[in-house]
C-alpha cells in the first residue's frame, strides 16, 4: 500500500529525514518509535504535505500513485489520513458541516454525488458512538475548548467518518489519561480491517499494549535504525533508547 | 496681479442646490444647512474625518441632483430580500406608494413617506426631525438637511411591539450621475420594541450614484429596537450613511452593519447614550474586494451613568480594495459605572489591499471598564492545512475559515430569514 523509498527531507536547509526505507500492506499495524527529535513527527508531516518540509531524495509511492506529487488535499481523498499530535482549534467551524464538506469533496474526487443528509447523519451517529464522543461534541466548533482527550478522541472521530486506507496516528496517546487512551485504542482498533493500515507514531510503549503492532521500527537521527516485532517495543521500554544510540553510534 | 477664485465642487453643488426646486417639507431647516454644508464643504483628503476617502475625487465628474428613472415592481422583487416585511420602498431618494406594502398595519405603528409625515403627524415630526443629527458636524448631515426629498418615517406608539420586521429598500436607478439624499426619521416611544431593516441596492443603473442617506432614530425608555443595515449595491453605488441614534434611559438598541458591495461605502454611525442603564450593541461586517473602498466611522457617546457598550467590527480586504474602521468611544465625566467594549478584526487576503483601524476611546469618568483592541492578519495556514488534510481543497477551506469568521456578526442576526438570506449571500461573495 505505502512504499517509501530512501525518503530524504529537510526544513529551512537543516536534513531532518536521512534515507528512510518504510513497507506497508494493507491490514498491517506499523509503529514507529524513537526518541525525541528523531524525524518521527516530520515523516508523518511529509507524508501528509506540509509544505513547509522539502524532499530532497527518494520517493514515496501509495497505491501505486507518487504521493508526494499530490497535494494535501487529494492524499487525503486517496485514502490517507493524519491524525495530529496538536490538533488544531477552528473557532466558528462546526465539526459536522466540515466532515460534511470533507466528505463530499472525498466523494467528488471518486465521482461519487453528495451524500443524502439523512445517511450522512446517521453516520455521524454511528461513528459517534464507536469512538465514544459526545453528541455534543461532534456538533461544536473544531477542537474550540476540547480538553487533549477530547480533541485525541475528535481525530479519530474524524478518522472513522472518513474511513481512510492509511492512517497515521502521531503522538495520539501524548496528553491522555489512561482511560481516554484506552478509548481512542477502542476505536482504532474497531475500523481496523484487512483492507486498511495503521502507523502508530510513538515515544512510548503503552499505547501498543492497545493498539498491538505487527512492526516496530525505531527512527533515529533520521533513519529507520531498527526493525522488529512488538518484543522490539518492549526492549525498548525496558532498554531506553540509550542502547540503541550506543549501538547506532557505535 | 488678479487673484482668480477657484470655482470649488462646493461652490458647483451649492448653486445646483439653490437652483433646485424644493420640496415644501422640512424647508424650515434648508436655508442654514445649505449655509452650513457651503462653510464645511465637501471634504478632501486633508480633513481628519475622511482622510481615506475620496469624495472629492467621486464628485468631481459633475452630478445632477435626484435621478427620475423608476424601477417596475419585478425589478424590485428580484432584489428585496425580505418577504414577510413591512417594506417601504424608496427609489432614488423618494417614496414610492406602488412598490411598499403598507396595508394593514399593527395597530399602533405608522409607516409613511417623511414628507407626509411632516403634514398629517406634524407633532412627532417637529418634536424629533433634525433634532439629532446635527447639520454643523459634517457636511453630509448638512448636505442631506437641506436637499432630502423624500424618506421613511417610522412612528411606534407607547408600549407597542411590533413583531414583522419593517424593511426600508432603497433603491438607486440611474443613467446619469446623480446625488440622492434620502432621510430616514424613526421615533420609537416608551417600552415598545420593533425590528428594522434598512437595505441599499441599485438597479438598472449605468452611471454613478451618490446615495446620502440620513437616518436618526429616537429610542424612548424602556424600548427596544434591533436595527440591521444591508449595503449591497453594484459597481456604481457610492454610499454616504449617516445613522443618529439618541437612547434614553434604560433602553436597548443592537444594530449590524452589512457591506458587501458597492464601490465606495461611508458608514457614519453615531449612539448618543442620553440617560441611564442603557444598553448598546454595534456589530459590523464588510467585506471588500477589487478596488472598493469601505470606511466605518462609529461614535458611542457615554454621557450617563450605568450604561453598557459592546462594538464588533469584523472585516475581510481582498483585491486592491481598502478598509477603514475609525470607533470613538466617549465616556463623559457623569458617566460613571459604564462599560465600553470595542474590537475590530480584519483578515487581510492580498498583498495589495489596505486595513486602517483606528480606536480612540476618550474617557474623563474615573469609575469605568472600557477596552478595545484590534488586529489585522492573514488566514492561519495551520488551519487551512489541517482542514486540507480532510479532504478539502483549498479554497473550500479557506471559505469555510472566512465564513466562520464572518459568523462571529451574523450570529447575533435575529431576524431568521435575514440571517439564512446573508449566509448564502456571503458564500457567494467567497466564490
Amino acid at each position: 500500500m505505502l512504499s517509501i523509498k530512501n525518503l530524504h527531507a529537510s526544513i529551512d536547509g537543516k536534513e531532518i529525514l536521512k534515507g528512510i526505507n518504510l513497507e506497508i500492506k494493507a491490514g498491517e499495524v506499523h509503529a514507529i518509535m524513537g526518541p525525541n527529535g528523531s524525524g518521527k513527527s516530520t515523516l508523518s508531516a511529509v507524508l501528509a504535505g506540509r509544505e513547509d518540509y522539502e524532499v530532497t531524495e527518494g520517493e514515496v509511492l501509495f497505491n501505486g500513485k507518487n504521493l508526494l506529487e499530490l497535494a494535501p488535499e487529494d492524499r487525503a481523498r486517496e485514502g490517507v489520513f493524519l491524525a495530529f499530535q496538536y490538533p488544531v482549534e477552528i473557532p466558528g467551524v462546526s465539526n459536522i458541516n466540515f466532515l460534511k464538506t470533507a466528505l463530499n469533496e472525498i466523494r467528488a474526487y471518486k465521482g461519487l454525488p453528495p451524500m443524502e443528509a439523512k445517511d450522512f447523519l446517521a453516520l455521524v451517529k454511528q461513528k459517534q458512538q464507536l469512538v465514544e464522543l459526545d453528541g455534543k461534541l461532534a456538533n461544536r466548533s473544531v477542537n474550540e475548548g476540547f480538553s487533549g482527550g477530547e480533541k485525541k478522541r475528535n481525530e479519530i472521530f474524524q478518522m472513522a467518518m472518513l474511513e481512510p486506507k492509511l492512517a497515521i496516528l502521531d503522538e495520539t496517546d501524548s496528553g491522555l489519561d489512561i482511560d481516554a487512551l484506552r478509548i481512542v485504542a477502542n476505536g482504532v482498533n474497531k475500523l481496523k480491517t484487512k483492507d486498511n493500515a495503521v502507523v502508530v507514531i510513538t515515544h512510548y510503549q503503552r499505547l501498543l499494549d492497545y493498539i498491538v503492532p505487527d512492526f516496530v521500527h525505531v527512527l533515529y537521527n533520521g533513519k529507520i535504525v531498527r526493525s522488529g516485532t512488538k518484543a522490539l517495543a518492549l526492549e525498548l521500554e525496558a532498554k531506553g533508547y540509550d542502547f540503541i544510540k550506543t549501538e547506532v553510534n557505535a | 496681479m488678479n487673484v482668480v477664485e477657484k470655482y470649488t465642487i462646493t461652490d458647483k453643488l451649492v448653486d445646483q442646490i439653490n437652483a433646485l426646486q424644493l420640496p415644501l417639507w422640512g424647508s424650515a431647516y434648508r436655508k442654514a444647512a445649505i449655509e452650513s454644508f457651503k462653510k464645511q464643504g465637501v471634504p478632501n483628503r486633508k480633513n481628519e474625518e475622511y482622510k481615506y476617502c475620496k469624495i472629492d475625487l467621486i464628485l468631481k465628474d459633475g452630478f445632477v441632483f435626484n435621478s427620475t428613472k423608476k424601477i417596475t415592481t419585478e425589478q424590485l422583487n428580484k432584489v428585496n430580500v425580505l418577504k414577510d416585511a413591512i417594506t417601504i420602498v424608496i427609489v432614488n431618494g423618494v417614496f414610492d406608494a406602488s412598490l411598499s406594502s403598507l396595508k394593514d398595519l399593527p395597530k399602533g405603528l405608522i409607516v409613511c413617506d417623511i414628507k407626509e409625515a411632516s403634514e398629517k403627524h406634524k407633532p412627532v415630526f417637529e418634536k424629533h426631525y433634525s433634532k439629532y443629527a446635527d447639520i454643523n458636524t459634517d457636511p453630509f448631515i448638512a448636505l442631506n438637511t437641506a436637499t432630502a426629498t423624500g424618506g421613511a418615517f417610522i412612528h411606534i406608539e407607547k408600549n407597542t411591539v411590533v413583531e414583522t420586521p419593517i424593511h426600508i429598500l432603497h433603491v438607486s436607478t440611474t443613467n446619469e450621475n446623480s446625488i440622492i439624499n434620502p432621510r430616514n426619521l424613526m421615533v420609537v416611544e416608551k417600552s415598545a420594541q420593533a425590528k428594522i431593516v434598512e437595505s441599499f441596492v441599485t438597479i438598472d443603473t449605468t452611471a454613478n450614484v451618490f446615495n446620502n442617506a440620513l437616518t436618526e432614530i429616537a429610542v424612548d425608555e424602556q424600548a427596544n429596537i434591533q436595527h440591521y443595515k444591508l449595503q449591497d449595491e453594484q459597481e456604481f453605488g457610492h454610499l454616504v450613511n449617516t445613522t443618529q441614534i439618541q437612547l434614553e434611559k434604560q433602553s436597548v438598541f443592537s444594530t449590524h452593519n452589512i457591506s458587501l458591495a458597492g464601490s465606495f461605502i461611508r458608514n457614519n454611525l453615531n449612539i448618543i447614550l442620553n440617560n441611564e442603564g442603557i444598553e448598546s450593541h454595534l456589530f459590523g461586517l464588510y467585506i471588500t474586494n477589487n478596488e472598493q473602498v469601505i470606511d466605518n466611522h462609529t461614535l458611542v457617546d457615554h454621557q450617563k451613568p450605568n450604561c453598557n457598550s459592546n462594538e464588533l467590527y469584523k472585516g475581510i480586504v481582498d483585491g486592491e480594495s481598502a478598509a477603514t474602521f475609525n470607533g470613538k468611544i466617549f465616556v463623559r465625566k457623569d458617566a460613571q459605572k459604564t462599560n465600553a467594549f470595542q474590537s475590530n478584526k480584519n483578515i487581510l487576503l492580498s498583498d495589495d489591499g489596505t486595513v486602517n483601524t483606528k480606536p480612540q476611546l476618550e474617557i474623563f469618568a474615573d469609575d469605568v471598564k472600557c477596552s478595545h483592541g484590534t488586529s489585522t492578519g492573514k488566514l492561519d495556514e495551520e488551519k487551512i492545512f489541517y482542514l486540507r488534510t480532510r479532504g478539502l481543497s483549498e479554497t473550500s477551506a479557506k471559505k469555510l475559515l472566512m465564513f466562520a469568521f464572518a459568523s462571529e456578526v451574523l450570529n447575533d442576526i435575529k431576524i431568521e430569514s435575514l440571517k439564512e438570506y446573508l449566509e448564502e449571500r456571503i458564500l457567494k461573495v467567497f466564490q
